[in-house]
């Protein structure tokens, strides 16, 4: 039988340092998959990635078990990948105030891993979801994307985000209309 | 029921609780309100962001990355303040010795000299970036710290980053001071905001209420310290590596 975050998590507080490697190598990939939707690109995820686990591992006493490891776990990767948006878009927008017209560099990143069987309309689709996304503010985004891809509680994007259950709500639902906006002219909707 | 306005429909599809009851009833019977919503549904089912494929092996690569210092007994090893205070101290001394040989050196070293330098230029290096680290470490925790995690009436203890912070300060201003020495405006000024924030942290309360660590967090977030103490930290480490690859090939 498989060994819970629990027990390894207990294991690693009593000075078993290596039993945080089985945590890491479970929870890799979905962290991964978190930080990419909330930064858009393949590099910061990974940054994301690397940063989360550390900061685990030296905040593991903070850790309280009311809440599965795995979602204190996204909680910090979360906050990261919202620090890392934020400060992008201040030192964006800052540059863009000083130089003029300037491109978002996170707009020019190309959509990755097309698959042979995308179609050009679902291509399509893919990147006006990723300008639609990288137009939406940083906790509109984080609200958005805790909310639809990994299907957190208004309680748990409250947590993550430090505002009330009506602002988390708002933040959601800003960002499906602004969503809406760019992506209906896309959708053959009924 | 008035007709569903915008803001429940998104709520319904994300079933949140609450007033899922009347919602359903009024869509069941309400053709317009049932058209906005399926209209609703096929554009949020379309949202989908394609995620690159990881390896197999990729938390085994993660694990290999991190190289965790699991040779300590604890992660709150770190956070012990008496060997905080003899990390500072030793970062000291290692700015005394690099400060030392750099007055010292002659025009024209010779070999051995040359080595002598560049192992305490990756002396400094490794010190700078482990203070750097470790005054990451210190904003990170408090970036984080939310008041869910608060003790006693939503209060959060912070003695040990405040007694960190405490002797990360004597160091912070040698760096600060030998950035200055050295011509390194950018690096001078990094350490200089570092220090105006580790001071801040140091002669915060022991036990911290929500506003004042809201203030703090307000403070590290307004001055973007984290991300600039986190660039910073990674260009040393960047110019560690060749030093280091340098002294191996001697």
């Amino acid at each position: 039988m498989e060994e819970s975050d629990l027990c390894v998590v207990a294991r690693v507080r009593a000075g078993d340092g290596d039993g945080f490697r089985l945590l890491v190598e479970r929870h890799s990939r979905s962290v991964f998959r978190l930080a990419y939707r909330m930064t858009g690109n393949e590099q910061d995820a990974e940054d994301v990635v690397q940063e989360t686990f550390l900061r685990a591992f030296r905040q593991l006493h903070r850790y309280e078990s009311r809440a599965s490891f795995a979602t204190w776990l996204y909680r910090i990767a979360a906050n990261y990948s919202l620090d890392l948006i934020r400060s992008r878009k201040r030192h964006f927008d800052h540059r863009q105030h000083a130089n003029g017209e300037e491109r978002d560099p996170l707009l020019s990143i190309p959509s990755t891993d097309p698959g042979p069987d995308r179609t050009a309309f679902s291509s399509q689709i893919q990147e006006r979801m990723t300008e639609a996304l990288n137009e939406l503010t940083p906790q509109e985004r984080t609200a958005f994307v805790l909310r639809h891809f990994e299907g957190q509680t208004i309680g748990e994007i409250r947590a993550v985000l430090g505002i009330g259950e009506n602002a988390a709500k708002h933040s959601i639902f800003r960002a499906v209309q602004k969503l809406r906006k760019t992506l209906e002219p896309l959708v053959n909707v009924p | 029921m008035n007709h569903l306005n915008e803001e429940q429909l998104v709520l319904h599809y994300y079933g949140e609780p609450g007033d899922a009851p009347p919602v359903e009833a009024h869509l069941a019977e309400c053709q317009s309100c049932r058209a906005a919503y399926q209209s609703l549904q096929c554009l949020l089912n379309t949202v989908d962001v394609t995620v690159p494929q990881r390896p197999e092996d990729y938390g085994a690569q993660v694990w290999q990355r991190l190289n965790l210092p699991l040779h300590r007994p604890q992660a709150r090893f770190w956070l012990l303040p008496r060997n905080w205070a003899m990390a500072a101290a030793a970062a000291v001394l290692l700015v005394a010795a690099f400060l030392a040989g750099r007055w010292q050196r002659p025009a024209s070293p010779p070999p051995q000299v040359a080595v002598t330098g560049r192992l305490r230029e990756r002396v400094l290096l490794v010190a700078l970036g482990d203070h750097l680290e470790r005054s990451q470490m210190i904003l990170v925790e408090l970036a984080n710290a939310t008041p869910e995690l608060g003790r006693g009436g939503g209060r959060l203890d912070i003695s040990y980053e405040r007694s960190a912070a405490e002797d990360l300060l004597e160091a912070n201003r040698l760096y600060r001071q030998t950035a200055q020495r050295t011509g390194d405006a950018a690096a001078a000024n990094i350490l200089d905001d570092l220090e105006r924030t580790l001071l801040e942290i140091a002669h915060s309360p022991s036990n911290v209420s929500q506003t004042q660590l809201a203030d703090l967090r307000k403070q590290i977030e307004d001055q973007g310290i984290l991300f600039k103490v986190r660039i910073f930290g990674s260009r040393v480490r960047e110019r560690e590596a060749p030093v280091s690859a340098a002294n191996r090939n001697l």
